[in-house]
């Protein structure tokens, strides 16, 4: 026997020893279950907390990683998939038009958001929700300029494709991406005359960073992206020979008739891309610090491997740092957290996201709409006097969303919202408005109506099944132990307590 | 330790890590802080060569074919300049020596990137240094406001803190009805944490202390227009009607990062910007405060000479900016821009230095030493 097989057999022979007591000893506890959740997707149900405290740290990581998706399970509503043609909206009259700009921008813009977010609450995979979102706030597009649904869903569905895929290849694609390209006015970057937004952000928000590139570099490389349009009749992204500028460019010293796609390349080789990238997943996921040396060792393996972002992940979330006491409750939650988190982790039944979609903006993440192309600055400026005071009053609301309450606040909602339809129908306010749209705000009301009606929040099941799983409900729901001492001890006001505690808005 | 007494001691450490010489100004006099600074943010950098206007330049109509705005559109100052027609609202201050125009403002080695230039100015630092706070957060550490104001700052119309992020006591708010309502839900008590978690303490310790002194009861009769930054300027004055003293208001009119079809664009947002600044001035007149007002824009740059191809403009360099107020001394300030020198890449050079101008603001209006908070002595502009 060679002294390998006896290393390798005492191995066998130590691990039948400990195996017995260890199949018991290595599950990571409720604690860490919580916190591996909702770090790494949105805040878990007792039951999930119970599954994965069964497992080691390792362990679970993999699971979530081998569960991510590539596709929505949630259905989009049919309407979100037309795209109006530029010839059809050339041909409307002006009432026509303004029509439209109602039913895309606001009632397409809340159904948009109405579907992601029932696909966050309902995903097996809410990592996969989570990589989604940090693209949407990376490769920021907004609504608000694109204005087609449909330009913005189809972004989506793009972003989601390589969410945890490849980094470079969605480079590649959301730069062609219809939104993208109107968003920062590609489409009207010509030869001769080009302009500069997206070859600025390309380098400032996508891939370097600022400071890693210099006025010339972005002059040079908006030549090359010359042409790059869409089809304003058919949504679609097309190259235009006639605009492009096949000139030499010189950028970051390298000289060459470059088209995008070469600039792109040239940004993918740069160390400062890998880097930049591996720092803000290390903000998202691990702490608001970047430990330099620990980002600079994985964006190295982020290169080596091309580019692809699974391996950075089981990197960061198997990183001592991430797991480090100090770690737990560095990052404070983002709305969507709060919203969405909340709901799942009391197992809240949601058949309709409508009534959380204003939530959202309220706190300060309208999803499709960031602020600018820098995307939500997040960490501490997720809560200043204002979205605080938005965050309690939900948390309360959710809190005391008894069968009765819920139901009551339905009836009051849905009556103020149709009373206002009604008094636009009749004319009684000055806005000028269709009869079209008063019928599209009565059906709103009773959608909304309906949605709160149908919801079902049960903190005393809830409860119930964290007492029965063997944890307490402050290990389900926080980070750090609560500031305000309470001395509740049970049932609802207990829960109502610990949601309203700052310690809550930490993760 | 109470709550309270650890976040002071908080505010302390971070004082004395910003710089020693501020905690030791700590103990000068307060200077004036009971007039009101409010500033205005026009997010996106305003097109300044569309808002006061070189129309004697002939470059200006040659870099322009386009988007250069007509005789029509402008109302002449002098034989030089105009004041963008839609700006109409802000004459009868000028004719009454209420407002400065300060031209061609901007600092040396200009950073075309907005979230950059926009640090830059907000926390008053030069092109190549970053400072971890705001330089109005600087001043009230180094120069308390008196401890009954209900907050140093209140923030309307952006969700990010700008010149008072990183310390101040800072109120955002969208209604102060809603908000006094709304605060029951925090409660000040307790007193640990790092991190995260202190920033949060912070926020619902200034929650309750503005809470405690906003009242609710006065309103105002002067009338506010029905758009966007009208509602921002309302939300304003209400607050400050119901305060207990506020030292800096700051508001955010956003969109004029008009790389594409900018005309309209931004003619919507400066007749919105000038009826909401008349109105403005009419609510300070009316609560007795126009006196002890001194209102400034700024923007984190200006925009490309040479119009682009969308018909718009890139992101440029300097841009011209209005002071108002009761006792502000009115007329035109720095050379108007010449459009036949411009840099290598096609901008035009700064007249005004933004930090000369802040200097301005705190010894001239505030009465206060600007050095310590500035990091340096700048050219101060007699305004005021």
């Amino acid at each position: 026997m060679n002294i390998i097989a006896i290393r390798r057999s005492v191995v066998l022979l130590s691990a039948i020893f400990l195996a017995a007591p260890l199949a018991h000893a290595t599950g990571m506890g409720a604690d860490d279950a919580r916190y591996l959740l909702t770090r790494t997707g949105f805040a878990p149900d007792p039951a999930e907390i119970a599954e994965f405290a069964a497992l080691t740290r390792e362990q679970a990581v993999d699971r979530i990683l081998s569960g991510t998706r590539t596709q929505p399970v949630t259905a989009y509503p049919d309407d979100l998939n037309n795209f109006i043609a530029g010839k059809q909206i050339r041909t409307m009259s002006r009432q026509q038009r303004r029509e439209l700009i109602r039913t895309q921008l606001r009632e397409g813009g809340t159904e948009l958001r109405a579907w992601w977010l029932g696909e966050m609450l309902h995903t097996p995979s809410p990592l996969t929700e989570r990589m989604t979102l940090f693209w949407h706030n990376h490769f920021v597009s907004s609504q608000q300029k694109v204005r087609s649904p449909k330009l913005m869903l189809n972004q989506n569905l793009l972003l989601r494709e390589d969410a945890v895929g490849n980094f470079g290849k969605m480079l590649h694609a959301v730069s062609k991406d219809p939104a993208m390209v109107i968003y920062l006015d590609s489409a009207s970057n010509r030869k001769g005359q080009p302009n500069e937004n997206f070859a600025r952000e390309v380098m400032e928000l996508f891939t370097l960073g600022e400071g890693h590139y210099t006025e010339d570099d972005i002059k040079q490389a908006a030549r090359a992206f010359t042409g790059w349009s869409i089809d304003r009749d058919t949504g679609q992204f097309v190259f235009r020979r006639k605009v492009h500028d096949g000139g030499i460019k010189t950028v970051f010293g390298k000289s060459g008739d470059f088209d995008g796609d070469d600039v792109l390349d040239l940004l993918l080789a740069r160390r400062e891309t890998s880097e930049f990238i591996v720092g803000k997943l290390w903000r998202e996921f691990v702490s608001p610090q970047p430990d330099a040396p620990a980002v600079q060792k994985i964006a190295a393996t982020f290169r080596d491997q091309n580019y692809e972002i699974k391996p950075v992940l089981r990197q960061l979330f198997l990183s001592d740092a991430f797991w480090a006491p100090e770690t737990r409750g560095a990052i404070v939650k983002s709305p969507v957290d709060v919203v969405v988190g909340s709901l799942r982790s009391l197992d809240a039944d949601v058949p309709d996201a409508m009534p959380f979609v204003r939530t959202l903006k309220q706190l300060g993440q309208d999803i499709f709409a960031p602020p600018n192309v820098k995307g939500w600055p997040g960490g501490d400026t997720w809560i200043n006097t204002a979205t605080l005071l938005e965050r309690k009053q939900y948390l309360d609301r959710i809190a005391r969303a008894d069968d009765a309450t819920r139901q009551m606040a339905a009836q009051r909602i849905g009556d103020a919202m149709s009373a206002r339809a009604a008094a636009i129908a009749n004319g009684s306010t000055s806005a000028p408005i269709s009869g079209e749209e008063s019928k599209d705000m009565m059906a709103n009301a009773k959608r909304m109506e309906a949605a709160i009606r149908n919801m079902d929040i049960d903190i005393p099941a809830w409860t119930q099944s964290v007492d029965h799983a063997g944890f307490t409900a402050e290990t389900a729901l926080l980070a750090v132990a609560p500031v305000e001492k309470n001395d509740v001890v049970a049932g609802n006001n207990k829960v109502r307590a610990l949601l309203l505690d700052p310690s809550y808005e930490v993760k | 330790m109470k709550r309270r007494e650890f976040l002071s001691a908080l505010g302390a450490g971070t004082l004395v890590s910003l710089s020693p010489t501020l905690a030791m100004a700590a103990a000068a006099p307060v200077g004036r802080m009971d007039r009101l600074l409010i500033l205005v943010e026009l997010k996106g950098g305003n097109d300044g060569l569309n808002t006061i206007i070189p129309f004697s330049d002939d470059a200006y109509y040659a870099l322009r074919p386009q988007l250069a705005v007509r005789a029509d559109g402008m109302i002449k100052l002098d034989g030089k300049v105009a004041i963008n027609k839609v700006l109409n609202p802000l004459m009868p201050m000028w004719s009454a020596g209420q407002m400065a125009i300060l031209q061609g403002v901007g600092y040396p080695q200009a950073n075309l990137s907005h979230f950059r230039s926009i640090e830059i100015w907000d926390t008053a630092s030069k092109s190549d240094e970053y400072l971890p706070v705001g330089w109005l957060t600087r001043l009230f550490a180094a120069y308390p406001v008196p401890p009954q104001f209900t907050a140093d700052a209140i923030v309307i119309g952006s969700a990010d803190l700008g010149p008072v992020a990183g310390g101040a006591r800072a109120i955002e708010l969208d209604n102060p009805g809603q908000f006094s309502h709304q605060a029951r839900l925090v409660q000040a008590m307790s007193s640990r944490g790092g991190g995260a978690l202190a920033h949060i303490l912070k926020v619902e310790d200034d929650v309750v202390r503005a809470a405690q002194s906003l009242g609710n009861g006065k309103t105002l009769k002067t009338e506010f227009p029905d758009h966007g930054f009208g509602h921002t300027c309302k939300t304003a004055c209400e607050t400050l009607a119901n305060a207990n003293g506020i030292a800096v208001a700051r508001l955010t009119l956003t969109g004029f990062d008009t790389h594409q079809n900018q005309a309209g664009t931004q003619a919507n947002l400066l007749t919105q910007l000038g009826e909401g600044l008349a109105a403005l001035k009419t609510a300070l007149v009316e609560m007795g405060r126009w006196d002890d007002t001194l209102i400034l824009t700024y923007s984190e740059f200006g925009r490309r000479p040479k119009e682009n191809e969308s018909g718009g403009t890139d992101h440029g360099t300097v841009a011209p900016h209005f002071v108002l107020g009761g006792k502000v001394r009115g007329g035109l300030y720095g050379n108007t821009p010449s459009l036949a020198v411009l840099d290598e890449s096609g901008n035009l050079p700064y007249q005004i230095d933004f930090r000369g101008v802040y200097a301005s603001v705190l010894e001239r209006w505030w009465n206060l030493p600007s050095q310590t908070v500035l990091g340096g002595k700048f050219a101060l502009t007699q305004f005021v």
